[in-house]
């Protein structure tokens, strides 16, 4: 089922492209060219329209205006069949792999070789082969035979580029692949990615991360809302990348004085706790918080972070050990009352569990004090109240929105997360637990956002942030714990290398190391 | 790590992602009341049933199994009292062995097992005294398995693609009234399966048009399509069928086949080798899509469909196309499943004949957990439940009439809501597919 083309490399250019939904214009004339065996960065906030604009080069979506030229040659991609057939390949941000499906089955589907005519045997062996010389000639190591959800993010990574390999595509196109990545798996996708052009193939990297950009790219487009607004090449500097990016001058740093750390405010011994599958998720963590310093807690997304937060705010049962807020023991205690002890927390979905977005601003400003005075009284609201507190609350914590009585899901990503940091924030708090603060949210937000949660900790509030962002945790914390496989592992200071860091998060301590090389 | 491809890696890379690949390793937790401990418990409880209850309850008089349809020819006997106790005293020793958590590899074997010996001890008490034709139950079984065999592969057929098929039932009643109308007018049985074929298919086409074009919600537009089926079926029933019943409602009956030799061996061979066309059909039919759905393009592809339909979508499968070519090939095969109850069963349409068997096979297509052989097992366990039923009755046991009749429903019950534990389902099944 492969297409035969002459193996040369493909030049992309893309003319006008401009892609409206509703009112909205995603794509405003677009124009990027694509050089065979580049690599090239496509950067912009999110939602800025990357993924728009790159699902129409995959035949997701339709232009409504412009043009897609293949070497010189005009093509109007319908299906994404029609992008795979022209050479073009891409690896999504959420892995598009079934779970139950074998690696092999994966990489087959769409493109099977069959046996016996219209009856469409699947030849699973001449399939099996097929993944083992992409994978072997590309140097990608995937198990044909393991099953996808049986797989770390990494490897399953690995398994949506040999798909696209496969299909004998000549561009590349990566939608925020280092998302999920430890610092170690990011350095090895980009030598995978450095290969990859130099054996002739492009690729397109859509990130927001500059330091990827600069490590990598070729030459750099960068995108904000909707337009392409420069294009720059890699010795352009973080700061000048940032400010084309934000369209302002944004600081990277988050500025700080030293904490001054007071009395523990957060005191966990011991916790254990199992996450939905009854799988241990949390395993013997001890943690303290002082009152005026931020915690950080850095770690590859899903080793036990959701879960540890979920049991300190009680909305997950624990299995054993204690937490106690300024001496208190939570054990038991509903959400609600956790929440009125002096305790905020940005939750890490915010759609999920952070606002309800059918709700106002406003209202969502007050979920969590609905029935308290001057809001309510239990019975009835005082919209008055909740009006005035709102007006101010978008004021104080810049929440752009056309006003209080809009709809949250109204709201950019940013703004939708200003209003639960805002909810937070207005109660006098005693302890703050931010969850993957900044996710989804434009630059310019986690600017402010980082700010606020600097601000409540010089007011003498303990702070815990986790975040899989180890940039974030570095620039916020006063202490990082690394978390791994349910355990800490170390706790270190936020001016230690970061390729160190790097290496707990990947469960490699110094003694630990020694060890698996031996094993080797 | 035996992935061969990477000896030929650095040392530090595949150091890190060794190490990194461990991260599912972490161990489930052993509880003490796992899912076979607590099987085990339900085995015990109903072999200590059997044992205390059924046993003093029972006849000290000889029960007689007949291998043949009638009480004559060699049989199988054993005293009632005795052999209820006997089998009770299995099952729970089987119950205790699952208890000790030690034969968890042969779980379901056991499972099985217990059951079994339960339903033996049951049949000695009421047997007790009498005969119990070994034949005539069993190819009852499986004819009255027949539609809830056909009926679940249509369910097959849509859900593993991602459509959830409520609509089973006014497919069966289609196609039963298609049978009886167009096989009387043609007197012939073949026009009469065709037409219950096109039957179903028109439930279906509305099901699947309403589902995945108008992403209607599907359990809501399959009980409203079901509805639809007994309105028009019994309206036309009552207009045109009842007062013209020779004419119009007078259907021919679908011819048995026997293969000579195999038919003789004793039990089996009247069971298997001696029985109803559409019974071999519907095996075929089992067979053939268990291997497609495993083995083929069309399988992989369905499967895709209904486990993550946007990387089907990315890799240029059509999701919505093959959508609607699954739950129309569901449509004829459940429109065939209708045609027994017309061609084989009764041999006249009758209004809202069917009784739920529709929802019965939607139960068979859960408890066999979607998979065509594990339907086939399901149906064949609720056609016997409903062929005791029915057996116990004419045979006048002293449980009453009514209990009697609940008995395929309190199975599809404790089968659904009990045994099956856990089972996943397709992951996109029931959701509609919108490109975003």
């Amino acid at each position: 089922m492969k297409a035969e083309r002459q193996e040369i490399p493909l030049r992309l250019e893309l003319r006008g492209i401009t892609k409206r939904f509703g009112d909205l214009v995603a794509n405003d004339h677009i124009d990027i060219t694509v050089e065979p065996g580049e690599v090239h960065a496509l950067l912009g906030e999110n939602g800025a329209g990357k993924s728009t604009l790159m699902n129409q080069l995959y035949g997701l979506l339709q232009p409504d205006e412009g043009e897609i030229l293949v070497d010189g040659e005009a093509k109007v991609f319908k299906t994404p069949r029609d992008a795979i057939a022209a050479g073009i390949g891409m690896v999504h941000q959420h892995f598009m792999l079934v779970p139950v499906f074998t690696v092999a089955e994966n990489i087959a589907l769409g493109a099977e070789d069959v046996r016996g005519g219209p009856l469409g045997i699947l030849d699973r062996r001449r399939n099996r082969r097929d993944v083992l010389e992409t994978s072997k000639r590309y140097g990608l190591p995937v198990d044909p035979d393991a099953l996808v959800e049986d797989l770390p993010v990494g490897a399953q990574q690995r398994v949506e580029i040999v798909k696209a390999l496969t299909r004998d595509v000549d561009l590349l196109i990566l939608d925020e692949p280092t998302a999920v990545l430890t610092p170690q798996e990011t350095d090895e996708l980009l030598s995978v990615m450095r290969g990859l052009a130099a054996s002739g193939k492009s690729i397109v990297f859509i990130t927001h991360k500059l330091r990827e950009v600069k490590a990598i790219a070729d030459r750099i487009t960068v995108i904000r809302r909707g337009r392409t607004v420069a294009t720059a090449t890699p010795d352009t500097s973080e700061d000048e990348l940032a400010a084309l990016m934000v369209g302002r001058e944004v600081s990277l740093e988050v500025s700080k004085s030293p904490s001054e750390p007071g009395r523990d405010v957060l005191k966990i011994s011991n916790l254990v706790v199992d996450d939905d599958r009854g799988v241990r998720a949390v395993d013997g963590v001890d943690l303290t918080v002082r009152a005026g310093e931020v915690l950080g807690i850095a770690g590859v997304q899903g080793n036990g972070q959701t879960e540890l937060v979920e049991a300190i705010m009680g909305l997950r049962v624990s299995r054993s050990g204690v937490v106690e807020v300024d001496g208190e023991n939570l054990a038991g205690m509903s959400t609600k009352k956790i929440l009125r002890s002096g305790v905020g927390y940005v939750p890490e979905d915010r759609s999920l569990d952070g606002v309800v977005k059918e709700f106002s601003v406003a209202e969502n400003l007050v979920l969590d004090m609905y029935d308290r005075a001057p809001f309510g009284n239990g019975f009835k609201l005082n919209p008055k109240a909740i009006n005035e507190s709102a007006a101010e609350r978008v004021t104080q914590f810049d929440i752009r929105t056309s006003s209080a009585a809009s709809a949250v899901s109204t709201l950019s990503g940013g703004n939708q997360q200003k209003v639960v940091v805002a909810r937070e924030m207005s109660r006098p708090l005693r302890l703050m637990i931010a969850s993957q603060p900044t996710r989804g949210v434009d630059v310019g937000s986690i600017e402010f956002i980082h700010s606020q949660i600097i601000h409540e900790r010089d007011n003498g509030t303990a702070v815990l942030v986790v975040s899989s962002e180890l940039d974030e945790v570095v620039g916020l914390a006063d202490r990082i714990a690394v978390m791994y496989r349910g355990r800490i592992l170390a706790t270190v200071s936020p001016d230690m290398p970061r390729e160190e860091i790097g290496l707990l998060m990947a469960g490699i301590t110094g003694a630990e190391s020694a060890e698996e090389e031996e094993a080797e | 790590m035996t992935e061969p491809t990477r000896s030929g890696k650095p040392q530090i890379e595949s150091l890190s992602t060794a190490t990194v690949e461990n991260l599912t390793g972490v161990d489930a937790p052993t509880r003490f009341w796992n899912r076979e401990r607590r099987l085990g418990a339900g085995i015990t409880i109903i072999g200590l049933l059997a044992t205390l209850v059924f046993g003093p309850l029972a006849k000290s008089e000889t029960a007689r199994f007949t291998l043949s349809t009638d009480a004559s020819g060699a049989a199988l006997s054993i005293n009632g009292q005795v052999g209820t106790i006997l089998f009770g005293a299995i099952s729970i020793a089987l119950g205790v062995l699952m208890l000790t958590g030690k034969a968890r590899r042969w779980q379901t074997l056991l499972l099985c097992l217990g059951i079994a010996s339960f339903v033996l001890a049951f049949l000695c008490w009421q047997v007790a005294g009498k005969f119990m034709p070994l034949v005539d139950t069993l190819s009852g079984s499986v004819e009255y398995a027949l539609p809830l065999i056909l009926g679940a592969l249509a369910g097959v057929l849509g859900e593993r693609s991602g459509v959830v098929n409520v609509a089973i039932e006014g497919q069966f009643l289609m196609g039963a009234f298609g049978a009886a109308l167009v096989g009387t007018l043609a007197t012939s049985v073949w026009a009469g399966l065709v037409s219950a074929m096109i039957g179903g298919l028109i439930i279906a086409a509305m099901l699947a048009v309403l589902a995945i074009r108008f992403l209607v919600d599907q359990v809501v537009v399959g009980t409203v399509l079901n509805l639809f089926a007994l309105g028009v079926t019994g309206f036309l029933y009552e207009r045109l069928m009842q007062p013209n019943a020779l004419k119009y409602n007078q259907p021919p009956q679908m011819p048995r086949w026997e293969i000579p030799g195999l038919a003789d061996i004793p039990v089996i061979g009247p069971v298997l080798f001696n029985t109803q066309v559409l019974v071999w059909i519907a095996l075929a039919l089992v067979v053939l899509i268990h291997f497609a759905l495993k083995g083929t393009r069309w399988g992989l592809r369905t499967r895709a469909v209904g486990e993550h339909p946007t990387a089907a979508d990315t890799v240029g499968v059509r999701v919505r196309g093959l959508r609607y070519l699954n739950v129309l090939l569901g449509g004829l095969i459940a429109g065939a499943g209708g045609a027994y109850f017309t061609l084989v069963s009764t041999g006249a349409f009758n209004k809202n004949m069917t009784a739920g068997a529709g929802f019965i096979a939607l139960a068979a297509l859960i408890f066999g957990r979607w998979t065509p052989f594990g339907a086939l097992g399901a149906a064949l366990f609720f056609g016997f439940a409903q062929k005791l039923a029915y057996f116990l009755s004419v045979a006048g046991s002293p449980v009453p009439n009514q209990f009697l009749n609940m008995l395929p429903y309190i199975a599809t019950i404790v089968a659904v809501a009990g045994l099956v534990g856990r089972v996943r389902a397709p992951a996109a099944d029931g959701q509609p597919y919108v490109k975003s």
